[in-house]
C-alpha cells in the first residue's frame, strides 16, 4: 500500500500517465498551470469543509468547558436537584438514574444483539424470504427516529401490554430497543470478517455448528462486537428524546429505584434545567453537559482503542 | 478407500459394526439454540409491528373524531385550544425548515469530508480525522441543542443584527446545528461509496493524462452518486425524525405557518417531546395527536431510509 490510500499507482499507470500527458500537451498545448490552479482550489475548498467540521466539534466542547467550569465540582456530582438554588444544585439522582437505565440496557443488549447477528450470520438462509425481510426490517429499525421509539415505549411499555409505569426499567427496555439494531449490524459485520476456513476447520474435526460458533468464530468476534456494543451504550446515554415520553422527566429529589418511584437521567436533567429562566441554572446545564461530555469521549476512546488494538488482518 | 480398508479388516479378524456419518445424538441442544437464536432475530419483526400497532391504533381513533383532510390541509395546529384545529402543516413546514437549513450545511461539509477522506488524505491524516468525526457523531444531541441555543443563535444576532431576530429561539440556527450533526453521517456513507470506487476507474482515467481534480469530479464522484444520495437522504431522514436540538434551540410552541428562519417554529418532533414533557390525560383528543404525528412522521422517514437501502444496495450490485 502506498501512503495514499487511493489511487494505488503502479510503476506502469505512472509511465502511460506520463506519456499521455506528454502527447496531449503537444497537440492541445499547456494547459498545466490552469490546472494546478483549480487543483489548489478544490484542495482549499476541501481542507476548508473539513476544518469546519472539526471547529464545531472543538466549539462544542470548549463552550461546554468554558461555560460550565464554574461550578464543576464534586458536589455537582453527589448533590439533588433544587428549582430555588442552582449553586447548591446536582445531578445525583439524575446519574444515578443514568447508571440503572443503562446497565438495563447492556443487560438486554448483548445477549439479543449478539443472538440475532449470530442467527443471521451464521444459521439463516439468506435466500429465504422471511430472514430477507428481518434483514430488511433491522436496517429500517436503525433509521426510526428515537422519539418514535419513545412512542412505543409510552403505549406497549409504559402502558399497554407491558405496563411497567414510569419507572426506570422502562427506560432500560425503550432505550434497548432503540440501540439493538446498532448492535446488530455492528455484530454482523465483526462476524461476517472471521473467514470461513476457520469455521470449516472446525466443523471437518467434528464439532457441531454451536460448538463452532461458540468456541471459534464469536471470541475471534469478540473485539468487533464488543466495539459496537460499546458505541450503542455511548449512544443510549446521550439519548433524550425517547425518554421524554416515558417518564424521565419527573422532577426526582431522592435516589431513584429500578422498578418503582420516578427517576430521571443525565441529558434529561439538563434539557430541564436549560429550560429554567435564570442564568445560573443554564451554567448547571452546561456543566452536566461537560461531564457527560467527558463520560462519552472516555467511552468512545475505548471504543477507538480497542478497534485499532484488536484489528486484524486474517 | 473405506471399501478396501473393510476388505483388508475382515480378512484379518471378526468384522467391526460400520460406523454412518450420521451424528450419533439426536443433538437436540443444537436445535434449542438455533430455535433461540432466531427467536433474538424475529424480535426486531416484531419490534417493528409493535411500533406500527402502537402508532395507529390511537391515530385511527383520532381520525374517528377528526377528519383527515382537515389534518392534511388546514393550516392552523392549535390542538389543546379551547376551539382545537387540527391542520399538520405548521408544524411539518417547522420540519422542512430544519431539514433545510440542515442540508445547506451538510451537503458541502459532509461532501468535502469525504471527498478529502478517500481521495487526498493521506493514511495517517485518514487515521486521524475520522475517529474525530465519529466523536463529533457520539456528542449527544442535547449538548449540540445547548451549543445552539446559548452560543450560536447569539452569535448569529452578532453577525446578521439586521435580520427581524424575535426572542431567543430560531429556527434557522436550530437546522443549523442539526446540520452539523449529521455531517459526520453524510461523510461516512459517501466516503464508504467513494471508496469502493474500483481503482481501475481512477488509473483508467490518470492513463488518459487527467489530473487529479478531474479524476476525482469526473470519474469517481459520478461512479460513488448513487451512495452519496444514500447519504443525503439518510442525512434527511435523521434531520426530519431530530428532536431535542429543535426543541431546544427553536422552542416548543409558536405553531404557526411561517417561513421565517429568524423566528422559533414548531417541528414535529418538538411538538411530540414538548407535549409528553406537560401533563396530558390519556385518552383525550390532545393525546391522540402525539400518535396521529408520529406516524406521519414515522412514514416519512421510513420511505426515505427504504429510498436509501435501494440505492446503497444498486450501488453496490455494480461494484461488488
Amino acid at each position: 500500500m502506498t501512503d495514499a490510500a487511493y489511487p494505488v499507482r503502479t510503476e506502469r499507470t505512472r509511465l502511460a500517465v506520463a506519456g499521455a500527458r506528454a502527447t496531449t500537451r503537444s497537440i492541445v498545448g499547456d494547459s498545466e498551470r490552469s490546472g494546478r490552479f483549480g487543483n489548489l482550489l478544490f484542495v482549499a475548498m476541501l481542507l476548508l469543509g473539513v476544518g469546519t467540521a472539526l471547529v464545531a466539534l472543538s466549539a462544542i466542547i470548549v463552550w461546554a468547558y468554558v461555560t460550565g467550569r464554574p461550578l464543576l465540582s464534586t458536589d455537582l456530582l453527589t448533590n439533588y436537584p433544587s428549582t430555588v438554588n442552582p449553586r447548591a444544585a446536582g445531578y445525583r439522582p439524575a446519574i444515578l438514574g443514568t447508571v440503572y437505565v443503562i446497565s438495563g440496557v447492556v443487560a438486554l443488549i448483548v445477549p439479543l444483539g449478539v443472538g440475532a447477528a449470530v442467527y443471521l450470520e451464521e444459521y439463516a438462509d439468506g435466500t429465504k424470504w422471511w430472514n430477507r425481510l428481518i434483514e430488511l426490517n433491522i436496517q429500517n429499525l436503525a433509521g426510526v427516529p428515537s422519539i418514535v421509539f419513545g412512542i412505543l415505549g409510552l403505549a406497549f411499555i409504559v402502558r399497554g401490554p407491558i405496563s411497567l409505569g414510569f419507572v426506570a426499567a422502562a427506560g432500560s427496555l425503550t432505550l434497548a430497543l432503540l440501540v439493538l439494531p446498532t448492535v446488530i449490524l455492528a455484530s454482523r459485520e465483526a462476524i461476517r470478517a472471521v473467514p470461513s476456513s476457520i469455521r470449516h476447520g472446525s466443523l471437518a474435526l467434528g464439532a457441531t455448528q454451536w460448538q463452532t460458533v461458540s468456541r471459534q468464530v464469536l471470541p475471534a468476534a469478540l473485539p468487533g462486537i464488543l466495539t459496537g456494543v460499546i458505541l450503542a451504550v455511548a449512544r443510549a446515554i446521550g439519548e433524550a428524546a425517547p425518554l421524554l415520553l416515558v417518564g424521565a422527566v419527573t422532577f426526582v429529589t431522592f435516589d431513584p429505584r429500578f422498578f418503582d418511584g420516578g427517576y430521571s437521567v443525565l441529558p434529561v436533567q439538563i434539557f430541564q434545567y436549560a429550560g429554567r429562566p435564570q442564568e445560573d441554572f443554564r451554567i448547571l446545564a452546561a456543566a452536566g453537559v461537560l461531564v457527560l461530555l467527558l463520560v462519552l469521549l472516555v467511552i468512545n476512546a475505548t471504543a477507538i482503542w480497542l478497534r485499532h488494538r484488536y484489528e486484524r488482518e486474517w | 478407500m473405506s471399501h478396501a480398508y473393510e476388505l483388508v479388516v475382515s480378512g484379518v479378524g471378526a468384522p467391526r459394526p460400520r460406523r454412518t456419518l450420521e451424528a450419533t445424538s439426536p443433538r437436540r441442544g443444537e436445535k434449542v439454540v438455533q430455535a433461540s437464536l432466531a427467536a433474538c432475530a424475529v424480535l426486531s419483526v416484531l419490534v417493528t409491528t409493535a411500533i406500527v400497532v402502537s402508532l395507529l391504533t390511537p391515530t385511527i381513533g383520532f381520525f374517528r373524531e377528526v377528519s383527515i383532510v382537515e389534518f392534511l390541509t388546514s393550516t392552523t395546529w392549535a390542538p389543546a385550544f379551547a376551539r382545537p384545529s387540527f391542520g399538520v402543516w405548521p408544524i411539518v413546514v417547522g420540519t422542512l425548515m430544519v431539514v433545510f437549513f440542515a442540508l445547506i450545511v451538510a451537503i458541502p461539509i459532509g461532501l468535502a469530508c469525504a471527498v478529502y477522506l478517500s481521495e487526498y488524505a493521506s493514511r495517517r491524516v485518514r487515521g486521524v480525522v475520522k475517529p474525530v468525526l465519529e466523536v463529533l457523531e457520539g456528542i449527544p444531541t442535547v449538548a449540540t441543542g445547548l451549543f445552539a441555543f446559548f452560543f450560536l443563535t447569539p452569535l448569529a444576532k452578532q453577525i446578521l443584527p439586521f435580520l427581524p431576530w424575535q426572542g431567543p429561539f430560531s429556527i434557522g440556527v436550530a437546522g443549523v446545528a442539526v446540520g452539523l450533526l449529521i455531517v459526520p453521517l453524510v461523510s461516512s456513507v459517501s466516503d464508504d461509496a467513494m471508496r469502493s470506487v474500483p481503482a481501475g476507474l481512477r488509473e483508467g482515467a490518470y492513463a488518459l493524462g487527467a489530473n487529479k481534480l478531474r479524476v476525482t469530479t469526473r470519474v469517481v464522484f459520478p461512479a460513488a452518486i448513487s451512495g452519496v444520495v444514500a447519504a443525503v437522504v439518510l442525512g434527511t431522514s435523521r434531520a426530519i425524525g431530530e428532536t431535542m436540538v429543535v426543541l431546544i434551540a427553536a422552542g416548543a410552541g409558536n405553531p404557526n405557518l411561517s417561513f421565517d428562519p429568524t423566528k422559533g417554529i414548531q417541528t414535529m418532533t418538538a411538538y411530540i417531546g414538548g407535549r409528553a414533557t406537560g401533563d396530558i390525560a390519556m385518552g383525550t383528543i390532545v393525546y391522540d395527536t402525539i400518535f396521529a404525528v408520529g406516524t406521519l412522521l414515522f412514514i416519512m422517514t421510513l420511505s426515505m431510509n427504504m429510498l436509501a437501502i435501494r440505492l446503497v444496495r444498486r450501488f453496490r450490485e455494480v461494484y461488488e
